[in-house]
């Protein structure tokens, strides 16, 4: 299609993301809440909606809505009940679902996120507390659905924005962030794989400059952040080519098929939508107390936007090693706790972003089962900076020694490996000599003016020293000696 | 508000119920009757009033997160019309 009809249209997204939450046992019943076990093998009377049952609410579960509220910056609301959404589907055993309608547990909040129009908030409508329902399993031709209870009643949050977003892009940082926060917060796993972290989009277009919103059709099914971009993207395109064709757009429900990059309307037996929302009254209200509020504040862990600002901010890094550095809980604390030790913040980040970070990946391992403490790191940035060994040499050769005796200062394994750098001109000058002598030539060259020389009699230097001299110092020999 | 035939069909398909045609006029008066004894109710001023969503004072009933308990497999399948000794069967949900 045409780019400039495209450019007519204003794409307008808003989403609804869920995410289970880790918790031990399930929302409102103490069955076990687990991914990937067994069909049927996680539940209870209360999940199977057996006569007689009441439900009882989890507390952790309240507590990590509460959490993940004050996160995003929402105002809490003190007084929650549950409502039942009325529907009938065979992966909800009592025939609703219990969830917060009219008084969600967190109001407003926002994510700052970054696009080609520049630095703009995605206002949060609200987060609200329910529960999960079963998964059904329809398999090609056969005659039965198989339903699994599982994942029946285990607690989620939902996570409510405006229709703020106007590109895929946005929608990705915007899931990106509430994966990252529930990480930081260890309330959920955000796993998008296995849909402890789901999304749907509800995905509209319209002439720029009108006021009026396009009819939303609902996306589903995006596992992963890039079919989450792709799905958006597709959709738009779809939508503008129908609006072209001068056909209606219909409010519907589509299913995203990351095979074929497209989205298809879902079609189900039930059209009839009316969940006759009203208040469960099996449980009763819960009203969060000032001293709770107060006790889960303090609990809060630093967040990854507040990092990242002190890291820009005090530590004076670039916004790219700042986004690296907080992208994991796990290694923005390490690199905290370096920061007691050194003040090269710089050097830092470059070892945490990359030695240490490729040493992760190559064994596959957490920063928590790395070998060395962030103070013996620090012992490293302050050879290099001492000038005792080199940038390279440090995080080669001696970092693979370290790691192998960690109980080891690195001044005493650099002397051991003899890798310790020469400065000294009586140890530096006879091997300049040596290599001006071998390229008699290339000395008359750079006499001449091909000063580009330097860098291979540089090259020579090292070579012959095994690495073993100060950079900075035989560079300045070699001027000297070639400029006699 | 009045329930008229659609209004009883729609009730009876979402709550999934079935009656028998010759009993329709008899359930239309019934439905009417509840109906029409609420709307009496109506004529009160509420508009001040909070909605009384529970029918005891209590409050903050929680759980703790701990001491994880299944029912077992067999027994929680074996009431089940339909299953497999794995899954539930239901009949085809999708079209």
């Amino acid at each position: 299609m045409d780019q400039t009809v495209v450019d007519q249209y204003e794409l307008v997204v808003g989403l609804e993301v869920h995410t289970q939450l880790s918790t031990q046992t399930k929302a409102f019943s103490n069955d076990v809440n687990s991914y990937g076990d067994e069909p049927n093998t996680n539940f209870s009377v209360i999940t199977l909606a057996h006569p007689g049952t009441l439900p009882k609410s989890n507390k952790v579960a309240v507590e990590y809505a509460i959490k993940m509220g004050l996160a995003c910056r929402c105002k809490i609301k003190r007084y929650n009940i549950f409502d039942r959404k009325n529907y009938f589907y065979p992966d909800l055993p009592k025939g609703f679902q219990l969830t917060q309608d009219k008084a969600p547990i967190c109001l407003g909040g926002y994510f700052d996120v970054h696009s080609e129009r520049g630095e703009v908030k995605i206002r949060l409508n609200r987060i609200h507390m329910e529960e999960d329902a079963g998964k059904s399993i329809h398999l090609e031709g056969a005659a039965f659905t198989m339903v699994d209870l599982n994942r029946a009643g285990v607690p989620l949050l939902e996570i409510v924005t405006e229709p703020d977003i106007r590109y895929a892009e946005e929608a990705v940082q915007v899931m990106e962030q509430i994966r990252r926060l529930v990480r930081y917060l260890n309330i959920s796993d955000g796993n998008m794989e296995e849909g402890s972290l789901r999304c749907d989009a509800n995905i509209s277009v319209r002439k720029k400059g009108d006021e009026q919103l396009g009819c939303k059709v609902e996306v589903k099914n995006m596992n992963s952040m890039r079919n989450v971009q792709k799905a958006i993207e597709y959709e738009k395109l779809r939508q503008i080519k129908a609006l072209e064709l001068g056909e209606e757009i219909i409010s519907e429900t589509r299913t995203f098929n990351p095979d074929t990059g497209k989205t298809y309307g879902m079609r189900t037996k039930e059209a009839l939508n009316d969940y006759r929302y009203f208040p469960e009254p099996d449980l009763p209200p819960i009203i969060i107390k000032e001293e709770d509020l107060k006790r889960l504040e303090s609990e809060m862990p630093p967040l990854p936007h507040e990092l990242f600002m002190k890291f820009t901010d005090e530590y004076k890094l670039p916004s790219y090693d700042a986004g690296v550095l907080t992208d994991q809980k796990e290694i923005a604390l390490y690199f905290e706790d370096l920061c007691k030790y050194t003040s090269n913040y710089k050097s830092a980040s470059n070892w945490l972003m990359t030695t240490i970070k490729s040493y992760l990946n190559e064994n596959n391992i957490e920063i928590g089962d790395f070998p060395l403490k962030s103070a013996q790191i620090a012992q490293l940035i302050q050879l290099v900076d001492d000038g005792q060994v080199s940038n390279t040499v440090a995080k080669n050769k001696l970092l693979k020694a370290f790691l192998k005796a960690p109980s080891v200062h690195p001044k005493t394994l650099a002397e051991r490996l003899n890798i310790i750098q020469e400065s000294d001109d009586d140890f530096i000058t006879p091997i300049i000599n040596n290599v001006l002598e071998r390229y008699p030539d290339k000395v008359v060259a750079y006499k001449k003016g091909k000063k580009n020389l330097l860098g291979m009699f540089m090259g020579e230097v090292m070579k012959e020293s095994k690495g073993k001299v100060d950079p900075k110092k035989a560079n300045q020999l070699i001027r000297e000696a070639l400029e006699k | 508000m009045k329930v008229d035939k659609n209004t009883l069909e729609k009730i009876a398909h979402l709550s999934r119920l079935y009656f028998n045609k010759n009993d329709e006029s008899k359930m239309l008066k019934s439905l009417n009757d509840i109906i029409g004894w609420v709307d009496k109710l109506s004529e009160v001023d509420t508009s001040e009033v909070e909605p009384l969503t529970h029918m005891t004072d209590e409050t903050n009933v929680f759980r703790n997160d701990e001491n994880p308990k299944n029912l077992d497999r067999e027994e929680g399948l074996k009431n089940a019309p339909q299953q497999n000794g794995e899954y539930f069967k239901v009949p085809r949900v999708l079209d």
